[in-house]
């Protein structure tokens, strides 16, 4: 099952750049949703696949990008290992590249920091066929411009990525949730209070009413966390952690426009007309409101952003917009990397 | 504004006093705005411009361009806020390291990343840089530590990378910015996040006869689940220099020492620190001891701290080197730069970040005596191979500024040195931000290809390959 399909992959580009025909880059198509629809020819990478490496002394996994995620998870797993981002997967096909090409991070995030963190390397296959390394396989490495980190939620549109590297963690020794019953500002207080001590909180949610912490560490730990937190111990936490993960929570049914908006953790609740589903200890907020609703400039005010993360309705921006400089470096650098513009041309920006 | 040669000659070079270059003009500015009046005077007159920090940097990525700008940003050293709630600060870039650190103190919090210099390099060298330090396995490199840039571009426009959320819309280019040498844009102000201060922390100190065990014993702590804060070894040299300079209590008759610092929640580095013990004594050590209080913890990490002046005193001149390898391959490659050291003639000490597969071996030699320059130069760039054929790189936190173009050329092939030009042109179309740094031009790896298949032989034919 496992094959190195670069040559293929890789004519394939040469071939769409002499016709300049836009290509649609798919591992598993299970986030299909995200972004602005993609349109052209799909660049098939689910069959490139296979762990290509991983030394549990190394803290580091290989892997073919079609490798589907849940491989990968059970490869670190068999040896007390995972992602510490903790990526959704959005369906049972998800695939390694398409899990970094979105940047996707799950309830870990505020503790972990972003899935780029965790980026080593890769190799990269160019909208016109060349095949590129960069980073590597090592926890330090600066020589040469980090090109590997800039593709984690590049959306495909600078290149194909064909192996990543990813760092990886041990499991932490034990987990345990504690549930309080707050509203969501006394919620967003709790976790401000939290964020100035040293407890390992290692996620922070707020959804029906109540507060959920996540605290990792050995069984002596948590109970002293628990002593000093106080709240119920949620039995079964790890089915609501992955329902937020994987949005299969009620907050996430149904078809009315769903925004993810990213502000600082302790900003007040968003003037948004409705309940948000809180993560990341405050610092992603999801809401459901309709797609016109003016919730880009509403996480601006608030000092962050917003993305319509699902159930766009056609032709609607889904990226919070990029101010002129950026955008025109965004275009330079697409050029360097897929001079035809045949790769996702349009899925992250109109312009792009 | 300093234009006489007198005035300018204290900025000729940076921390790798080899390389000396005289600016024609090195510039003070206060504020960014002037950053950006100076860039935009630059851009007008197509004259190239250098950004330099503390010049603590050891690769040369500071070195001024004869007839150029050098734009010291040290005097941009206002620590503009410390927030605990959003746990981050935003300074200028001429704020040093450890005046993070210290000011966010009183919150319980900490900067992570703590190179060797952290008294006197500047966050934005830092940012330019990369910069690690001893505790990069657990707490990350400058790169994990950074929300939000404001760069200066050549170009004469303003540009906001990250956020204070640490979630930006569009390419994250802060990671790319980050570890750009000062090649792309210059940064006026830095957003670091800060960490709360671990509520306990131990140190072990670990005696080996051996290098090979000590060297697998660094796997086999990583591979038990265990991620220390710090993880570093000396090898005898060090420790002996370590040892008769600081007098902090290392075993003097031991081949190798490994230093394993845990910190984090109490009850939990109780439980790392009997593993850790138990795990080292299965693997081989001799004597295991663990830091008493602060004080001895202090006393312990003293040696390692000032090793590099300590084993500088062995000879009257040395070269840091900076490759990093698959900790699967630390005991191969000591024994490599041990068999290379004596084809040489010239010793080698090793005192090194074994838990990042750090390398910084320091190669004696004296200047003084004919020869002895070229003999350290190839040594050190054979070293570099070594860790490039193992599946490493040449520099894995001092940077590539101008020592280590050459070694780019071996780790990189003329697609990826293309595609960085390609990168640079995109910020820099005309080149004038830090020219000739950080990127050989493939002219320069068609020479340096050359020097290495002299004789009709292949580059280093002679090294076994691992």
């Amino acid at each position: 099952m496992d094959r190195d399909c670069t040559n293929e992959l890789a004519g394939q580009a040469r071939d769409a750049t002499a016709r300049s025909a836009p290509l649609r880059i798919v591992g598993g198509d299970t986030k299909g949703f995200l972004g602005r629809p993609g349109a052209g020819e799909p660049l098939e990478v689910a069959s490139h696949r296979g762990v290509l490496r991983h030394d549990p002394a190394e803290l580091v996994i290989t892997a073919r990008a079609g490798t589907p995620l849940a491989e990968i998870e059970a490869c670190l797993a068999a040896h007390g290992q995972r992602l510490a981002f903790e990526p959704p997967h959005f369906g049972v096909g998800a695939t390694l590249g398409g899990t970094v090409a979105c940047g996707l991070a799950g309830p870990a995030r505020a503790w972990s920091g972003p899935l780029r963190d965790y980026v080593l390397g890769v190799r990269l296959l160019t909208g016109d066929g060349r095949v590129l390394r960069f980073g590597g396989e090592v926890m330090k490495n600066v020589a040469g411009y980090d090109v590997s980190r800039l593709l984690a939620g590049s959306f495909g549109v600078l290149g194909v990525l064909l192996d990543v590297s990813l760092k990886v963690l041990p499991r932490p020794p034990g987990e345990r949730t504690l549930a309080l019953e707050l509203d969501e500002s006394a919620a967003l207080d709790r976790l401000a209070d939290l964020a100035r001590g040293a407890l390992p909180l290692s996620a922070g949610s707020w959804a029906d009413g109540r507060l959920f912490l996540r605290f990792d560490g050995s069984e002596a730990t948590l109970d002293d966390v628990t002593r000093r937190v106080g709240g119920e111990v949620l039995a079964g936490s790890n089915g609501f952690w992955a329902s937020l993960r994987e949005q299969t929570h009620p907050f996430f049914a149904g078809s009315a426009a769903l925004w993810r908006c990213t502000v600082p953790s302790q900003a007040p609740p968003l003037p948004l007309g409705s309940a948000p589903l809180v993560e990341w200890n405050g610092l992603q907020r999801w809401h459901r409101c309709d797609a016109a609703a003016p919730v880009f400039a509403v996480a601006a005010a608030a000092g962050g952003h917003a993305t319509l993360f699902r159930h766009a309705p056609p032709g609607a921006e889904v990226f919070a917009a990029l101010d002129a400089p950026l955008l025109r470096l965004h275009r330079q650098l697409k050029h360097v990397f897929d001079p035809a513009a045949i790769l996702n041309p349009g899925h992250m920006y109109a312009e792009l | 504004m300093l234009l006489s040669p007198e005035a300018c000659a204290p900025f000729e070079c940076d921390a790798l006093t080899a390389h000396r270059r005289r600016p024609e003009v090195v510039v003070l500015p206060r504020s960014a705005e002037q950053v950006m009046e100076i860039l935009r005077a630059c851009r007008r007159h197509s004259t190239p411009v250098v950004a330099r920090g503390a010049g603590t940097g050891l690769s040369g990525g500071a070195l001024p361009v004869e007839g150029g700008v050098l734009l010291v940003l040290a005097r941009l050293d206002r620590i503009l806020e410390v927030d605990p709630m959003r746990r981050l600060a935003r300074v200028q870039p001429g704020v040093t390291n450890l005046e993070i650190s210290i000011a966010a103190a009183p919150h319980g919090l900490y900067y992570a990343p703590d190179p060797s210099s952290q008294v006197a390099c500047t966050i934005g060298g830092n940012v330019a840089e990369n910069s690690g330090g001893v505790h990069c396995l657990k707490h990350g490199l400058t790169t994990h530590n950074l929300l939000e840039l404001r760069v200066a571009t050549i170009e004469g426009e303003w540009l906001t990378l990250g956020s204070p959320t640490g979630e930006a819309p569009g390419l994250p280019l802060i990671a790319l910015l980050t570890g750009s040498e000062g090649m792309l844009g210059v940064v006026v102000e830095v957003t670091v996040r800060l960490k709360p201060s671990p509520e306990r922390v131990e140190l072990l100190m670990a005696a080996f006869d051996d290098v090979r065990r000590c060297a697998d014993a660094v796997g086999r702590i990583i591979a038990s689940g265990i991620v220390p804060a710090g993880l570093e070894m000396m090898d005898a040299p060090a420790i002996r220099a370590a040892e008769a300079f600081a007098r902090c209590g290392y075993p003097p008759t031991a081949e190798a020492l490994l230093l394993c610092e845990l910190d984090g929640f109490a009850h939990d580095v109780e439980s790392e620190l009997r593993a850790a013990e138990s795990l080292l004594l299965a693997c081989g050590a001799t004597a295991v001891r663990v830091a008493a209080d602060a004080a001895e913890r202090l006393r312990m990490w003293s040696g390692r701290k000032s090793a590099f002046p300590a084993v500088g005193r062995l000879a009257p001149d040395y070269f840091c080197m900076d490759g990093t390898i698959p900790r699967r391959s630390l005991a191969d490659v000591l024994e490599g730069i041990a068999r290379l050291s004596r084809e040489a003639k010239l010793p080698v000490a090793n005192v090194f970040h074994a838990g990042d597969g750090n390398l910084h071996p320091l190669i004696l030699f004296d200047a003084g005596r004919p020869g002895e320059v070229e003999r350290a130069d190839r040594l050190g760039a054979e070293i570099l191979e070594l860790c490039v054929a193992a599946g490493g790189t040449v520099t894995g936190e001092h940077g590539v500024g101008v020592e280590k173009l050459g070694p780019m050329c071996s780790q990189f092939g003329p697609d990826e040195l293309e595609a960085f030009h390609a990168v640079k042109r995109a910020f820099d179309p005309e080149g004038l931000l830090n020219p000739g740094k950080a990127v050989p031009t493939l002219a320069r790896c068609a020479d340096y290809g050359a020097m290495r298949v002299h004789g009709g032989k292949l580059p280093f034919s002679h090294l076994p390959r691992f």
